[in-house]
């Protein structure tokens, strides 16, 4: 049975001109981009390129991206990194309960060090109420980190009006847009947004890479010791060969946004009306109006996800559930629990499905029927 | 019937090193397997790190070398309700439960099996060192070929629906080929070491894990003629014919468990390995199983295990209701334990077994083992 891929946010396929560029790379120019010769500056030219690159597509300044090995460091260097250069001036940070690991671990680790965390709850369709921050602003907030775009559910958060709210406040505000980037427009001026972290596999490219927007005059600790590279806010040779690659996923983002996110949205739409016409009891995660085009989250009644998600893979559909695991079993989701309360049947009966440059109108329509067939056969 | 490459068995895979082979057993023979580890209690050692995730890391690995697809399923609640109340039910009588038993019962051959078969899987195997035969429309379970790892005694409780739809690929082969084999076949399992006791407390103290669970109440040892001997711990933390921890010096010969008084809270202990009062000859069982469906309706000869590992005694069945039976021992028997398990036999042929509820001296139960 041919295998059809619904995880791609998840992570996703590389494109295959990402390749193209990166094997070049890889062969040539392999020398180190601190290197005062020749073969250095050649490397040195591709993170210049990627640094326009990536900042022009945010609306940045080129020196304020910091290159990481993807997003998971790009938010425990906000989180803590901020955290440590600024607790002269407070020991509070504001996030929300539907943040990814990489935040809310990192925010769990500053907790054990000292920090006060508040983690704002959010509404039953998943979005952090800007009411809600203000008024757990305090004198002593140093930081609010709220994500662009949940992924577990796609819902969208009310970024532009969070920063709005933090403009006269000291804290800075940091957002995870690793789900967003490449879906939906994202200008750090416009949103007043003075960190942002993003990943290259999430947008085709490859994994390892990634970066986080530091706006200028902001001050950051950094996690690592070594040398001058990214401004010493992240030692450590730099991974050329996945920054040139980077370089490509970033530029067909950009120019396939406005059609990727139509086509997924086609996608999703077709998806639902197929499982409607089976006959399938089920809800949508989240306000379907406010969800990025390319997420899917869809609760089942009367199945539990273990049993979905086996079943969907060994018929050859990948999908996810949850975002944590222990010892390969899946644990409620934190993101369903906070929208719906920890008891709420939908924290252990949804899938997360997700489009992506791997489906057509035909994998898409298939695996809908191939999903239709499961749930109808786990629910009598 | 189906071909073996259209035949899915999903196997329950611990992490340990039987069934990693019985995955690759499978696997050599042609089956659709799918691995599948059961998370059945959430616990985390001294360094913070979550012993089902180490023993899952080790199904991960085995699972790739066989490149067979790998799953896990978290059975917690329903351990918690079925085999831990109950462990903890059995303790508080003043019994000495078997969880391994239960949870055969119960989780791997009932909840995982049902969920093997939701994924469309038509047998579910274990590592269990246990044979089926098929003997005309009747499913046997025949001992292991091992006789030091036969395992039947704990699978008593399974039933002729269940056997159709189990297999034990190592049944067959004596420990020692396992090991052989994974190490062969250079399984990422093949030097692990066995697990011992129960899996919950794994390598802890038994008192310690038990006294977090239920009160422990001291009270005092005495001989079944009422002499005063000291003191102990807490009913819970002894079985019948026991001798280490009970602390009492002096001349003779050693001292062992021989009862209980639960409304006294009184542990009796008498002097000698072949104490009169460790003896019995008789006992009631309960929860009988027959496997192959059929209650015994007259007397029947066959041998019995009353605990696991020790070897076969002759006894004579007597059926009282459709679930319970009397064993009459032809010798008398040492340190028969309530809340164990009485597992019967027909030459290799396990037949059904129950819990030891009664025990029986001299045609009356004996009233001083709780």
């Amino acid at each position: 049975m041919q295998p059809i891929y619904l995880d791609h946010a998840a992570t996703t396929p590389v494109h295959p001109e990402v390749i193209q560029d990166m094997v070049p790379v890889l062969e040539e120019v392999y020398g180190n981009p601190s290197s005062v010769h020749h073969f250095g500056r050649k490397a040195r030219q591709i993170l210049d390129e990627c640094r326009r690159i990536a900042a022009n597509s945010i609306g940045a300044n080129e020196k304020d991206i910091v290159f990481t090995s993807g997003g998971t460091e790009a938010d425990n260097l906000a989180l803590i990194g901020v955290a440590r250069a600024n607790q002269h001036k407070g020991k509070h940070i504001i996030t929300s309960s539907i943040e990814h690991h990489a935040v809310l671990h990192a925010a769990e680790y500053l907790e054990k060090n000292g920090f006060h965390v508040t983690y704002l709850p959010v509404t039953e369709n998943g979005k952090v109420r800007v009411q809600d921050l203000e008024s757990a602003l305090t004198d002593e907030t140093i930081l609010v980190s709220i994500m662009a775009v949940n992924n577990e559910t796609g819902m969208k958060q009310p970024i532009k009006e969070i920063g709005n709210a933090v403009r006269d406040h000291q804290a800075y505000f940091h957002t995870d847009a690793v789900q967003a980037y490449g879906m939906i427009d994202l200008d750090v001026n416009e949103l007043e947004v003075d960190l942002l972290s993003v990943s290259s596999h999430k947008i085709y490219g490859p994994k390892g890479v990634g970066f986080l927007y530091v706006r200028e005059g902001l001050n950051i600790e950094s996690s690592q010791h070594g040398g001058q590279q990214e401004r010493k806010r992240r030692p450590g040779t730099e991974n050329v060969a996945g920054i040139k690659g980077f370089i490509r996923a970033i530029e067909l983002v950009e120019q396939e946004k406005k059609d990727r996110a139509n086509t997924y949205q086609t996608y999703k739409d077709q998806f639902i009306s197929i499982l409607k016409k089976e006959g399938i009891d089920f809800t949508v995660n989240g306000d379907i109006q406010q969800l990025m085009p390319s997420i899917l989250n869809i609760s089942f009644p009367g199945t539990n996800v273990e049993s979905l998600l086996v079943n969907f893979d060994l018929s050859g559909i990948a999908a996810s559930s949850g975002s944590a695991c222990t010892a390969g079993s899946v644990e409620p989701s934190h993101v369903l629990s906070a929208m719906y309360g920890a008891e709420n049947d939908r924290t252990v009966n949804s899938i997360r499905f997700s489009f992506g440059l791997a489906n057509d109108e035909t994998n898409v329509q298939e695996a809908a029927l191939r999903v239709a067939s499961i749930v109808k056969r786990l629910v009598k | 019937m189906k071909e073996k490459k259209d035949t899915r068995v999903v196997v329950g895979m611990s992490g340990g090193v039987d069934s990693s082979v019985a995955a690759l057993l499978l696997k050599q023979q042609g089956y659709d397997v799918v691995g599948i580890f059961m998370k059945n209690w959430d616990d985390t050692d001294e360094n913070g790190v979550c012993t089902a995730t180490e023993d899952f890391d080790d199904v991960v690995r085995v699972c790739n070398q066989l490149d067979i697809p790998y799953y896990a399923v978290n059975f917690e609640k329903q351990y918690w309700d079925k085999v831990f109340q109950y462990f903890l039910d059995e303790y508080k009588a003043g019994r000495t439960p078997n969880p391994d038993v239960m949870c055969n019962k119960e989780i791997k051959f009932k909840a995982f099996l049902e969920h093997a078969l939701s994924l469309g899987a038509d047998y579910l195997a274990t590592g269990h060192y246990a044979q089926v035969r098929k003997v005309g429309e009747q499913y046997q379970m025949l001992r292991g070929v091992d006789d030091n790892k036969d395992q039947t005694y704990f699978l008593n409780q399974l039933d002729q629906d269940v056997l159709s739809k189990v297999m034990f690929p190592l049944g067959h082969l004596p420990k020692k080929e396992v090991r052989n084999i994974a190490a062969e076949n250079n399984l990422a399992t093949a030097h692990k070491k066995d697990s011992t006791g129960i899996c919950f407390i794994g390598e802890r103290n038994f008192k310690e894990f038990l006294s977090e669970y239920l009160p422990a109440q001291p009270g005092k040892m005495k001989t079944l003629s009422g002499l005063e001997k000291g003191r102990h711990d807490g009913l819970m933390y002894y079985t019948i014919g026991q001798r280490q921890g009970l602390g009492i010096g002096g001349a003779g010969d050693p001292w062992f468990v021989v009862g209980k008084n639960l409304d006294e809270n009184v542990l009796y202990v008498e002097q000698g390995f072949h104490n009169d009062y460790l003896y019995s000859d008789g006992l009631v069982a309960t929860e009988m199983n027959w496997i192959n469906d059929n209650p015994l309706t007259k007397p029947m000869d066959c041998t019995a295990k009353f605990r696991y590992r020790q070897n076969d005694s002759k006894v004579t069945v007597t059926p009282i209701s459709n679930d319970k039976v009397e064993v009459t021992f032809h010798e008398p028997e040492r340190a028969i334990t309530p809340g164990q398990a009485v597992v019967l036999y027909e030459g290799e042929v396990c037949l059904g077994g129950g819990t030891i509820d009664d025990i029986i001296k001299n045609k009356t139960f004996i009233d001083y083992v709780g």
